[in-house]
């Protein structure tokens, strides 16, 4: 299985590469991608140099362009199609239908990969994508579990890559308007969610609270860490009760299952994260690299270190067991 | 604005776990009241519902005809199991009533047919609207994040397809594989006993503080306000649009259809229109934010002083 890393940053992508990634994806430094926070992503230059040391290592580049492109606005999506292509990605990861058809028609032998954003969950709509735009490998939305992946792989013409490690939507990505009901900035539109320009933090007596636009998400007593108000990770009530509705703060880590992912047919596995440091997935990449390789008794130990890095310091292996529904 | 002709109105599928005697009725008197052009049905949330409306099904589409309504069948709008996959599969292949997909497999099985689109898939833009047109796609529900800026640009590039708007009813948000509203009463979405019946208006979910913010439905995160594009008719109009979805809540629908008829005949305005709402669907906060580019649980009054409140 190939191990897909993140970088938001050109140093980040180095570390990367260097520390064994067989591919890193990242994005351009605008709403073409899904992880537009201040401070993060690539210009044209950045890119290109890039994809340049990555190439010379043997290393592929993977361009996110995964959202939906505004209406009024399609050329910024379509220029970052040109742009990225033009400078050697190795693979786009589209969302948008639009987009794809774009991508398809003007560069058919470029390789499209679909986002998680796209929420391709079964047979059929895979199907669809390979049929209608030529994909090549779809990245399965995070509602699934190995069971049905092992199933799905054996009916499509598509590779199928899955996220293993590192932050956890709990909604089928692609689909949830929760934060921008909240805040205005559209996690499809605008490539944010629970965005920083809308958290604010205040005390109410010893309590410390989370915001999010005009709605509290979290109230964090004395002897309680707080944590960053994002929407579905917030404790809130439901009747006479109250907690995570959704999630705990929890982050994504599959280790345990790497076995039954290469068993079930996955081609690749995705670490999420181009928000995080160079240090950070640095780390993490040449662990995970290392944990592909050992034995299954080796490999917990391998990733102990990993998980103490994790959002929270608790992580899940998500709807990848059934008993998480 | 020369294309302004009166929309149709349209009902949009019942999002919510009623019972079956309920579903049925509920439909029954649309039939025999409601004056709606359109009607959308068929469970769309949650896959382990079907039990509860489909014995109904064939009864209620019959009463809806015999009306003089269009119906249309709602596909599910998450796809995981090979039964749910099967189940679209059968509904497509064997239905002689138009489809309409919430989900990608829905969009790859029916390609070649004349079907609707579903404010569940994500069309953001003309260019994904024409991929969907030019593989049979005729009605195109918008999604209900969408600007009027947006709006007005897809319908202006197709002018030749059908749009349609979501103007009243709690917003779907969000769906995931886990069901937070079986969560929420200690069970899980594998043994939840259909205990999202109990809430046949959704489970609402407050702040800490406790702000109204969102209510459960099952595996679908909705809204706590419910959309209200009353004063934004004479515009949507103007643009283009040829449908006017009400999504159904657990309140008189028949009376909201009334409303909406009314301001759409230009028999009432606005103003008159939102109290009677207000009345007809008592408690409930209003919004239409996303319309106005704004946060979606803004409510932004009509006129020159605009006024901003939280649904």
């Amino acid at each position: 299985m190939e191990l897909i890393c993140p970088a938001g940053t050109p140093s980040a992508f180095r570390e990367a590469v260097d520390a064994g990634a067989d591919a890193v994806y990242c994005g351009f430094r605008d709403e073409t991608n899904a992880r537009n926070f201040p401070g993060l992503n690539f210009s044209r230059p950045e890119l290109k140099e890039s994809i340049g040391y990555a190439g010379k290592r043997g290393v592929q580049t993977f361009v996110a362009l995964n959202t939906f492109m505004r209406a009024g606005s399609e050329a910024l999506w379509y220029k970052a199609a040109d742009d990225a292509v033009e400078l050697g990605a190795d693979a786009l990861i589209l969302a948008d239908f639009g987009l794809m058809a774009y991508v398809a028609e003007k560069y058919p032998d470029q390789r499209l990969h679909v986002s998680v954003q796209a929420s391709a969950s079964n047979r059929d709509a895979i199907q669809f994508l390979v049929e209608a735009f030529g994909a090549k490998r779809v990245v399965l939305p995070r509602i699934l579990t190995v069971q049905d992946i092992a199933r799905l792989t054996r009916q499509i013409d598509c590779e199928v890559e899955v996220f293993a490690f590192g932050g956890l939507c709990v909604m089928a990505e692609g689909r949830c308007s929760l934060s921008s009901y909240a805040t205005g900035k559209s996690p499809n539109m605008n490539g944010v969610c629970s965005p920083a320009s809308h958290v604010k933090y205040r005390r109410d007596g010893d309590t410390m609270v989370s915001e999010l636009g005009a709605y509290t998400i979290n109230r964090f007593g004395p002897d309680e860490a707080s944590g960053y108000p994002t929407l579905c990770k917030g404790r809130f009530e439901i009747g006479e009760t109250h907690g995570y509705a959704f999630e705990d703060p929890v982050s994504l880590d599959v280790v345990d299952h790497i076995e039954a992912l290469r068993e079930a047919g996955v081609s690749a596995l995705k670490i999420e994260g181009r928000q995080r440091g160079k240090a950070y997935v640095a780390e993490v990449v040449s662990s995970l690299k290392k944990a592909l390789s050992a034995q299954p008794a080796e490999r917990s130990a391998l990733v102990a270190r990993l998980r103490s890095m994790s959002e929270g310091q608790r992580t899940t292996s998500g709807a990848y067991d059934k008993r998480w529904r | 604005m020369t294309n302004a002709r009166t929309p149709a109105l349209s009902l949009g599928p019942v999002y919510y776990l009623w019972d079956g005697p309920k579903w049925r009725d509920f439909y029954f008197r649309i039939a025999d009241e409601a004056p709606v052009e359109h009607v959308t049905l068929g469970e769309t949330v949650c896959s382990k519902r079907q039990h509860f409306t489909e014995r109904h099904i064939a009864e209620v589409v019959e009463r809806l005809e015999a009306a003089g309504k269009t119906v249309t069948l709602s596909t599910l709008a998450m796809v995981t199991l090979e039964r749910e996959s099967r189940h679209v599969r059968d509904l497509i292949r064997d239905s002689a009533h138009l489809i309409e997909a919430n989900d990608l497999s829905a969009l790859g099985l029916i390609s070649g047919r004349a079907h609707s689109i579903g404010p569940l898939v994500n069309v953001y833009n003309a260019a994904t609207a024409r991929v969907l047109a030019a593989r049979g796609a005729q009605n195109i529900c918008l999604p209900p994040e969408l600007p009027m800026s947006s709006i007005e640009q897809i319908v202006q590039s197709l002018p030749d397809l059908s749009f349609e708007i979501f103007a009243f009813g709690r917003m779907p948000l969000a769906i995931s594989a886990r069901c937070a509203h079986a969560r929420s009463k200690g069970l899980t979405k594998d043994n939840c006993q259909f205990i999202c019946g109990e809430e046949p208006d959704g489970l609402p979910l407050r702040t800490l503080d406790r702000q109204s913010f969102l209510v459960l439905n099952g595996v679908q995160t909705m809204s706590n306000s419910c959309v209200v594009l009353l004063g934004e008719l004479p515009a949507l109009s103007a643009a283009g649009i040829a449908r006017v979805r009400l999504s159904p809540q657990d309140c008189d629908m028949v009376a909201v259809a009334g409303i909406y008829r009314a301001v759409l005949d230009g028999s009432m305005d606005a103003d008159e229109a939102i109290s009677k709402l207000s009345d007809v669907y008592p408690g409930a906060a209003f919004s239409n934010g996303f319309y106005h580019q704004q946060e979606g649980a803004a409510w932004i009054a009509k006129g020159r002083n605009a006024s901003l409140g939280h649904g």
